[in-house]
């Protein structure tokens, strides 16, 4: 039965979890992702999940667990955040590189040093180009409806390739939200059964996983692994849709929000996007003609249609939680700037980076930004393009 | 009673040791982490060793906090990582007495590799390891340490995976000093602690300790006063115990002692012999 439950983000990441009752989950604690695995501990010791709970000694181990179980035929799923993905590295592109579809809940944090448990995006973004596919939550319930959607777009056999499902440490991780929980046969029967093409456990068939693959065809691999991420748009899109139909929530790959008439847009990830919408309102008020564009999936990025959602703009701020240093500019930052160079009429684009190790980001900052992006679609001139929001300079 | 004499009570009397900006300390009233440092000021004390020769590394956990309340050079480094981090350390300066202090999570659990590589080479350092049975930091989850049948987090309904005895595996991989101690002993700690000062190679040294707010609230197993009690009623000193009789049930006897104390040349001793052999006079020895 669907209900309406109470539920930190953590929790829906678990509950999702349950639902779906993978084969085998394998997952270390760090903060703040921790209570995924405690809940799902619970759970399997309750005897509401069938599959395999395994506690390994590192992240580097879950994941290497996942990737056996994944290659054994196995529906897989872990969860981390922070130092726990970071530790993981090697082991993600072994994971998109013999495209094994695992989903993996993170909650978002930033990356030592100096230590932090916070929130940021420094951990997914440093594994931006594994392979993986990114989905990011604004709140709760998309962190629930994503984690469905995941195992559906992973996989697909088009795609088969493993996704990643952000949520922001602490600021949604750990609040508490009104969510609704759709009923188990429904989500079981949504993502339906896993049936793995080539399994290493078919005896019927055997096969060998990661042989060694030099010049002669480790590119053409290569070439072929790219090619899922390639196929998962189609995918993502016609999922989303989907989940609309079944559970009356549609997804895309970004919202927008009051941008029909916009004239600078800002763009912004996660749980920011909710404090942006509450500072679009605001702004609106005052007169100024602006929108939001929130991106929910960041690899594949969906760079044709962020610029047809973006090229009519005069001036838009891009909003990064991540920063990549001697980059030019932040990862969403250069996503989007690259998109829209093709295009004729373009607006000026500018790169905030803002909230590193968790610093607020409040409702002021954003009209900070809109009161910039006026001031740009005014004089067409942009004074600063890569910048910090509300960090002490001096 | 004058002002000085006041000023000089409100003095804590490790305060020459801690960095007091970082005081109050995050651990639990009752937690065993505590008595450890205290354990571990009083032996660098009575050591009377140079305070600037001395440098702690410590990994991620309520233990691995003590680097940064202790006034030394000290290194916050990265969960599982203190030992190879306190390697390099001790590398590049080996006039340094190197001292690793950490979790049983972080040293045997995810940093077990380098636990078991560094005392293979005799690495010259010193760990000592709070082995409070779970992953305290994160929220009491199982650890590799954790008894079988002790409830933790991820194991609602006990732990059923074979936990580590720390001594044994330390002698098995070569150390040339081992004790075990719980929180209650603390004058044995402090003097295993002196002791081991004195020695060079891989030297460990656990303390079992009681992790109130998690381990012991889980498995109601009462306060830091009932758990020293526990400790009083079941550990039984036995110096020289062969290593391989440590196990330690849940809430099961505890065996303690200093098990082992060998001489064996460390790291540098060797690569340098070693060298000198292979190479004779071209050689320029390291850190002799
Ligand atoms: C790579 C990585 N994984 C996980 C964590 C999260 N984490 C921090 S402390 C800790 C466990 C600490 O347990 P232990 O070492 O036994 O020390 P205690 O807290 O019990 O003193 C974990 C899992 C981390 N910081 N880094
Ligand atoms: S949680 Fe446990 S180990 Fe950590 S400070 Fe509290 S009592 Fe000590």
């Amino acid at each position: 039965m669907k209900t309406l439950k109470p539920l930190n983000g953590n929790q829906t990441i678990a509950e999702a979890t349950r639902q779906v009752d993978p084969d085998v989950i394998a997952a270390y604690p760090i903060t703040p992702s921790t209570a995924i695995v405690e809940s799902i501990a619970q759970f399997k010791a309750d005897g509401l999940i069938t599959g395999e709970f395994v506690c390994p000694e590192s992240e580097h181990s879950a994941m290497s667990v996942c990737i056996g179980a994944a290659s054994a035929g196995g529906r897989v799923m872990t969860a981390t955040s922070s130092q726990g993905l970071a530790l993981m590295w090697e082991m993600l592109y072994i994971a998109a590189g013999l495209r094994l579809p695992i989903v993996a809940g993170i909650a978002n944090r930033a990356l030592s040093a100096p230590i932090n448990i916070h929130g940021d995006h420094s951990d997914t973004m440093g594994a931006r180009d594994s392979g993986w596919i990114h989905l990011y939550s604004e709140n709760c319930q998309e962190a629930y409806d994503n984690f469905i959607q995941a195992f559906r777009i992973a996989e697909h056999m088009d795609v088969r390739t493993p996704v990643f499902v952000g949520l922001d440490g602490f600021i949604i991780s750990h609040s508490v939200e009104v969510v609704q929980v759709e009923d188990d046969a429904e989500v079981k029967k949504f993502i339906g059964e896993y049936k793995p093409v080539y399994s290493l456990l078919d005896m019927s068939r055997k096969i060998t996983v990661g042989p060694l693959d030099f010049t002669d065809y480790y590119f053409e691999h290569k070439r072929s692994q790219i090619e899922g991420i390639e196929n998962a748009p189609a995918v993502i899109e016609q999922v989303g849709k989907e989940f609309g139909l079944t559970f009356g929530r549609p997804y895309g790959f970004f919202e927008e929000y009051r941008m029909e008439d916009a004239e600078t847009a800002i763009v912004v990830m996660s749980s920011a996007a909710g404090t942006g919408k509450d500072a679009v309102d605001e702004l609106r008020q005052e007169g100024l003609k602006i929108g939001l564009l929130k991106p929910r999936v960041f690899r594949p990025f969906p760079y044709q249609k962020m610029a047809e959602a973006l090229k009519k703009m005069k001036a838009v701020a891009v909003l990064d939680r991540a920063s990549s240093p001697g980059a030019f500019g932040a990862p969403l930052f250069t996503e989007i700037r690259n998109a829209l160079y093709d295009y004729a009429e373009r607006p000026k684009v500018i790169n905030y980076v803002y909230g590193l190790g968790g610093r607020d980001i409040k409702v002021e900052h954003f009209k900070e930004v809109g009161a910039k992006l006026e001031k740009i679609r005014k004089t067409g001139k942009v004074e600063e393009m890569c910048g910090y929001l509300n960090l002490r300079e001096s | 009673m004058s002002k000085d004499v006041k000023a000089q009570e409100a003095k804590n009397p490790m305060e020459d040791f801690l960095r007091m900006d970082r005081i109050p300390h995050i651990w639990c009233s009752g937690c065993g982490i505590g008595v450890v440092v205290t354990s571990f000021v009083d032996a660098l004390r009575k050591s009377e060793i140079d305070l600037n020769k001395v440098a702690i590394v410590s990994g991620i956990g309520c233990t691995g906090r003590v680097a940064g309340y202790v006034k030394l050079d000290s290194f916050h480094s990265t969960h599982g990582r203190a030992i190879p981090f306190a390697t390099g350390l001790k590398l590049g300066n080996p006039e340094m007495q190197v001292v690793v202090f950490s979790g049983d999570g972080d040293i045997a659990g995810i940093g077990g590799n380098h636990f078991v590589h560094a005392a293979r080479r005799n690495m010259d350092i010193l760990v000592i390891c709070v082995n409070n049975f779970n992953y305290a930091m994160t929220g009491g989850q199982v650890a590799a340490t954790s008894p079988i049948n002790a409830n933790l987090s991820t194991a609602p309904y006990g732990n059923f995976e074979y936990p580590f005895s720390l001594p044994y595996l330390a002698d098995a991989c070569g150390a040339t000093y081992v004790a075990r101690w719980t929180c209650l002993h603390i004058r044995r700690v402090t003097m295993s602690i002196q002791e081991a000062f004195q020695k060079k190679g891989f030297r460990f040294i656990e303390v079992i300790a009681p992790c109130v707010t998690l381990y012991a609230r889980r498995n109601r197993l009462g306060d830091g006063l009932n758990l020293l009690k526990y400790y009083h009623d079941n550990s039984e000193i036995r110096h020289g115990a062969d290593t391989r009789t440590l196990d330690i049930g849940y809430q099961g006897k505890m065996i303690v002692g200093k098990f082992v104390d060998r001489e064996k040349p460390p790291f540098l001793e060797c690569m340098n012999t070693h060298m000198k052999k292979a190479l004779g006079d071209k050689y320029v020895p390291y850190g002799e």
